[in-house]
């Protein structure tokens, strides 16, 4: 809840024409009382909003029964910085030197995964993205399954791809990679193998081009 | 579920359950499983459903996809801006140009930059003219899938004009590649407004013919009308979008009903709905969308602003720290780019939403108690394509 008035602070809620999205909000809270955490506006664009680990799917069921009958997506975000940057090292010096601080993107974060959603209410034109932060022990979020049946594959994917339980999903299988597949893709500290059994060749292409190799001989 | 149908639903729905219990009574029959795909000549890629059938009825189905997955929210973190349209390309193949335009918005939402005018017009044209070469292909492919051979024809045929002028405009028929963050790579080429409206004419007298031959056709509405119900509460919970969710009745479109820099509120056109939400309506709902694409094409090609094509943006870009969603009503659906950015050459994370993701995963909810033939319709109906499942 304090956080709310941080962001009153750096930009105004109360800038004219969107009432919509602050009635949003004000019902939300309504609803949900202390687990609304924290929320992030951009008059006329967009509404983020963060609630506790717990209120996840009692989120939902608010969401749905204020009108956002429509479900978009659900996915995670990893915030540690990526260890291999952009896979453009060079793989003949040390390796420099990366941030390992977790910087958390609108609407704050504790830890270093949070699930995300968006609901859209296709009455008033308006959606709202919900985040959630993910327990780094327990990696573990309640489903929306029974809230909004097209979650049931978001979240299929979710769980592969950075490994977050799901508690009361009814079939966490794998929906894109092999069932045998070890580790979870999206993990920002998972490689990406392309580029490192191959160096990227625009940092270690070394060998000089034919032209200047002849360059060279005619000078000696 | 009958509480969620409208009257004209309940009395096929009843229609439909009293039929199978007729057939229960008369029929004792084993259960079976039946592999489709991933190879199947009914199917567009490679999809594979696995159903469990009951003699001619399916009682559980499920789509098992991952044949295609390329990975690109993966690939995304490690390339540039600039260089993720080439990925974002290859998602829905047959509408190629409409998959860069949410990616490049959200670039643009971060960076405050807007397309000048010109470029925000002729990207709406390209859009358009990729929805009419995704729309014209489907539209024959539904013959194939129900017997009819000679629909694909038409479609390959009068899908030429339009890949033509994709290709006049941008230099690829299939991946363009064309839009850039603060507009586009160049402007329209010479005689391109005489040709685009040539090529609107021919679409719409294929839709005509298409209309004659197919969705007229006592046949196809036999096939197809009161098969696969989609009830209105049920699309929106399962988060389909564009012409499906339309077809159950959903007045819904983000092409009128958000504001993005685009030329769609410019023109005068309306959203198609259909109250039924079967496969009938779906495809009916695809054929007069494909109608009005032309006329948006049309009206913009007459309205035309001159100007510059690019706005002016730095020649390396990087992208202020933030957070965008855009999304566009793509040919399949609701196609959008969840941007994380840290201010840097590169997105830290997109989250890449595709419509046939959510299209398709309603599938095995809507194939339980419907029959083989019916399979083949239904998905033939909700119209997916393989590279926005997998990504």
């Amino acid at each position: 809840m304090s956080d709310t008035t941080d962001t009153t602070t750096e930009e105004p809620l109360a800038l004219p024409g969107d009432g919509l999205r602050e009635g949003i909000v004000d019902e939300l809270r309504r609803r949900l009382g202390e687990s609304l955490v924290d929320t992030h506006l951009k008059p006329n664009e967009d509404l983020w909003v963060r609630v506790a680990t717990d209120a996840w799917r009692p989120t939902g069921e608010a969401l749905l029964d204020m009108g956002f009958e429509y479900f978009c997506f659900l996915s995670a975000l990893d915030w540690l910085p990526s260890p291999y940057g952009r896979g453009e090292d060079d793989p003949t010096e040390p390796p420099p030197e990366r941030s390992t601080e977790v910087v958390q993107g609108y609407a704050g974060g504790d830890t270093r995964f949070q699930v995300f959603a968006r609901v859209t209410d296709p009455r008033r034109h308006v959606a709202v993205t919900i985040k959630a932060d993910v327990p780094d022990d327990t990696m573990t979020v309640e489903s929306w399954f029974t809230v909004y049946a097209g979650a049931n594959w978001h979240e299929r994917e979710t769980n592969e791809m950075f490994g977050i339980a799901f508690a009361g999903h009814p079939d966490l299988r794998h929906i894109y990679l092999p069932g045998e597949f070890e580790g979870y893709p999206l993990r920002k500290d998972f490689p990406l193998l392309a580029r490192m059994v191959k160096p990227w060749p625009g940092i270690v292409d070394v060998e000089p081009m034919p032209a200047l190799e002849a360059e060279e001989g005619s000078g000696d | 579920m009958t509480d969620l149908l409208t009257e004209r639903q309940q009395l096929s729905y009843i229609a439909a359950k009293a039929a199978d219990a007729r057939l229960n009574v008369e029929l004792e029959t084993e259960g079976m499983t039946l592999n489709i795909g991933p190879q199947h000549p009914a199917t567009h890629g490679t999809l594979r459903i696995i159903v469990r059938l009951d003699g001619e009825q399916v009682v559980w189905a499920e789509p098992s996809c991952g044949y295609m997955h390329r990975g690109y929210e993966k690939l995304s973190e490690v390339r540039t801006y600039p260089q993720v349209t080439t990925l974002v390309n290859r998602i829905d193949w047959l509408g190629s140009f409409a998959n860069e335009v949410p990616f490049i918005l959200a670039a643009e939402r971060l960076m405050e930059v807007e397309a000048p005018p010109r470029a925000q017009w002729i990207r709406t044209i390209l859009f358009e003219l990729s929805r009419i070469a995704n729309v014209t292909l489907f539209l024959g492919d539904l013959g194939v899938q129900l017997g009819a051979v000679t629909p694909v024809f038409f479609a390959f045929r009068d899908r030429e004009h339009v890949l033509n002028l994709i290709e006049s405009v941008t230099g690829g028929r299939f991946h363009p590649n064309f839009d850039r963050i603060g507009g586009l790579k160049d402007d329209l080429p010479k005689g391109f407004i005489d040709e685009c409206r040539l090529g609107m004419r021919k679409i719409r007298n294929f839709c005509d013919e298409i209309e004659d031959l197919l969705i007229g056709n006592e046949i196809f509405q036999a096939r197809t009308r009161g098969v696969g119900i989609i009830p209105r509460e049920v699309a929106l919970q399962y988060g389909l979008s564009g012409p499906n969710i339309r077809a159950s009745g959903v007045d819904w479109d983000l092409r009128r009903d958000q504001v993005l820099p685009m030329a769609w509120d410019k023109v005068d056109w309306r959203v198609w709905t259909h109250p039924d939400g079967d496969s009938f309506a779906r495809c009916w709902v695809r054929l007069q969308e494909t109608r009005e694409a032309t006329k948006i094409v049309d009206q913009l090609l007459d309205g035309l602003p001159s100007g510059p094509i690019m706005a002016k943006v730095p020649r390396i870009i990087k992208v202020p720290a933030g957070e965008a969603w855009v999304s566009t009503e793509n040919p399949l659906g609701e196609m959008g780019y969840y941007v994380v950015s840290k201010g840097d050459l590169g997105p830290f994370r997109v989250k890449i939403r595709s419509a046939s993701f959510n299209n398709i995963s309603v599938a095995s909810w809507l194939l339980q108690g419907v029959y083989v033939p019916d399979i083949i319709t239904i998905l033939a109906s909700l119209y997916f394509i393989l590279g926005d499942i997998d990504r």
